[in-house]
């Protein structure tokens, strides 16, 4: 190989579509996931992702597009021959077998000797921790114990791909946090091709290599998880990671070096100047809370605005202060400790230094912020 | 009394009414076969259990009992084949027609057993299996097969979907999905049905009448015949063990097999 061509995709999506009677579940998505790559499918529900997961597994069958799969077009493959390890929602386990017969059952239908069968159970029994629990039904363990036998009895065929549909929604928040930490280790240790379905945007943000962040079968960015939450293409993406305030929209203005959003209401705020924007341009500004502060006494400077404080959320480390402002409406503010909710009690006037310097900014008409 | 506890009492009342007269003509049959007497007095005498030794060592009841076994097992077996066949049919596939092949698979619920006795006599005349196994079999799984196919439904309606999609995944062809996961998880289902079946089959009188003749008839036109010549408690105590036998038939499904789950009587 040299160093000019494309690393192999392990999975490649070519315009896959997928229509149910009248409505669309999947509007032609293109993808290429990279070998050993840990790819999430993120967005609401209804948004395809489980869909485009299902075609992949290949229960459901495209209305238009390809799936490849190591080079090799799987579209018209039976599910039985694809080797791709999936996990359910629901786990799926097989309630008439123990632990061992259920992890072994990929294995059996491969034919593989007796002797193998053991000692490759043993080996993922080992790696998921249920050591002790091969004779159990299933119907007798935990929630995660069920969830770690889904995962052994996908990943011991050593599929080529492993998909996971919403695996973690089923666990109380303890438990996930710790199967999370569990994913990762097992994607590291097995070096698995994975895609990962979730709603849940913490989940994405700490497991993925990657986020395909879907709406209405329509894929709105792939993106690192870092990028995604500092650069997202549009007003979705923006308000479905993470919280973001959403200013109103402002007309652009460019002088030289210098540029400004002018709102209606709410005067002028120096913006960066870096931006793709034509002079008299509408866009719209969002703001992270960590980018909004609260002004120092006396402290003069561009950006600053004034209201009122709303309402304090305190949450231990922090405090998520909103507050009215005069034509901009409500604007949260992350505080670090408690101090704001005796120094800025709700009522009280309070000015705000708005960080525009790390501010999104999105042609207005660039995706509704319905999330 | 207060209008609470007066409530209470009519409602009691209104139950115990109601079980009475449930239980009431079998009961009086239960004390009938125990009277020492030749007649069938009631109350009942004394208490004697000749008329179990009789009914025992009849000919003509020793006989429609295993005809009445040797018709229930194959009847209730066929039907248990056949009937989750359709079941499954029903269960898998949205097809054409697949309303009116419910509907006739049903129809045996509806139509009275008179109309299919009768029917399978004009039909045995026709085929020449008048009065012979094959008709009285046929017959018998016909009448019972609604009663297989729903037991075998409810157990396949109540399978996650996603089993035969994970055990599809880990490479199990669909031949695979069927007798690995599917069959494995539908049997106390059918077997419940073939429990219900024999039951059914066992006591089942109408359309026997039609279809059985001296030699093959089963143990309830055995009991008609013998009550139309004779009228000692004989007849009484027959009833007696074949009521006990199939409560014995049904306790025993229900532990095994959980039959109201899968009768879907009970749906926890």
């Amino acid at each position: 190989m040299t160093a000019t061509s494309p690393a192999p995709a392990a999975v490649e999506l070519v315009r896959v579509r997928k229509d149910f009677g009248s409505a669309v579940g999947v509007a032609d998505v293109s993808l290429k996931i990279g070998q050993g790559e840990f790819l999430t499918l993120l967005g609401p529900s209804g948004c395809g992702k489980s869909t485009l997961l299902g075609m992949i597994a290949g229960f459901l069958t495209p209305t238009a597009g390809k799936i490849v799969v190591d080079g090799v077009d799987i579209t018209d493959v039976e599910p039985y021959r694809r080797n791709i390890g999936m996990v359910f929602q629901s786990y799926a386990l097989f309630p008439h077998m123990n632990v061992f017969d259920n992890i072994a059952f990929g294995l059996r239908m491969r034919k593989l000797p007796k002797a193998e069968v053991a000692g490759e159970v043993r080996r993922a029994i080992e790696m998921m921790k249920l050591g002790g629990f091969e004779e159990r039904r299933v119907s007798q363990l935990s929630g995660g114990q069920q969830q770690r036998v889904a995962l052994a009895r996908a990943v011991v065929i050593r599929p080529k791909v492993l998909l996971l549909d919403e695996p973690l929604s089923a666990l109380d928040k303890n438990l996930r946090a710790q199967m999370q930490v569990e994913l990762s280790e097992l994607h590291r240790k097995t070096g698995l091709t994975t895609i990962f379905v979730t709603h849940d945007q913490g989940e994405a943000l700490s497991l993925s290599d990657r986020i395909v962040v879907m709406n209405r079968g329509e894929v709105q960015q792939v993106a690192t998880p870092i990028e995604l939450y500092r650069t997202p293409a549009n007003g979705f993406v923006a308000s479905f990671i993470g919280e973001i305030n959403a200013l109103p929209v402002a007309r652009y203005e460019r002088d030289g070096g210098e540029a400004a959003l002018v709102l209606p209401g709410a005067g002028r705020l120096v913006a960066p100047a870096e931006g793709n924007f034509a002079h008299g341009a509408q866009v719209r500004a969002f703001l992270r809370p960590e980018h909004v502060r609260p002004a120092l006494p006396g402290e003069d400077r561009p950006n600053i605005v004034s209201g009122v404080v709303a309402a304090h959320i305190y949450q231990g480390s922090h405090t998520i202060t909103r507050v009215e402002v005069d034509g901009l409406g409500l604007i949260e503010t992350r505080v670090t400790g408690a101090d704001i909710v005796g120094t800025h009690p709700v009522g009280a006037p309070i000015a705000l230094v708005l960080d525009l310097g790390d501010a999104v900014m999105l042609a207005a008409n660039a995706g509704r912020i319905d999330a | 009394m207060t209008f609470a506890s007066l409530r209470s009492f009519g409602f009691w009342s209104l139950v115990v009414a109601i079980l009475t007269y449930m239980t009431l003509p079998t009961l009086v049959v239960l004390m009938t076969s125990v009277n020492p007497t030749e007649i069938l007095a009631f109350p009942p005498e004394g208490v004697s259990f000749a008329w179990y030794e009789k009914a025992l060592t009849y000919p003509d009841f020793r006989r429609a009992f295993t005809n009445g076994l040797i018709v229930t097992s194959l009847a209730s077996t066929l039907a248990v084949v056949v009937g989750s066949a359709f079941a499954w049919l029903i269960h898998r596939y949205e097809f054409r027609g697949r309303g009116v092949l419910e509907a006739v698979l049903w129809s045996p619920l509806i139509i009275p057993h008179f109309t299919l006795g009768f029917g399978f006599l004009l039909l045995g005349g026709a085929f020449k299996l008048q009065q012979g196994y094959v008709m009285i079999v046929l017959a018998h799984m016909v009448l019972v097969m609604p009663f297989v196919t729903r037991a075998v439904y409810v157990s396949l309606a109540t399978i996650d979907p996603n089993l035969a999609r994970a055990a599809a995944n880990l490479g199990a062809s669909p031949f695979h999905v069927l007798t690995r996961i599917e069959l494995p998880l539908v049997l106390p289902g059918m077997a419940g049905g073939w429990l219900i079946a024999a039951v059914l089959s066992l006591t089942e009188f109408t359309a026997s009448l039609y279809v059985t003749g001296s030699r093959t008839q089963t143990l309830p036109v055995a009991m008609y015949n013998y009550i139309r010549e004779y009228a000692d408690p004989t007849v009484s105590a027959v009833s007696a063990m074949l009521i006990i036998t199939t409560t014995l038939i049904m306790f025993i499904a229900d532990r095994a097999f959980g039959l109201r789950r899968v009768l879907a009587i009970d749906t926890h």
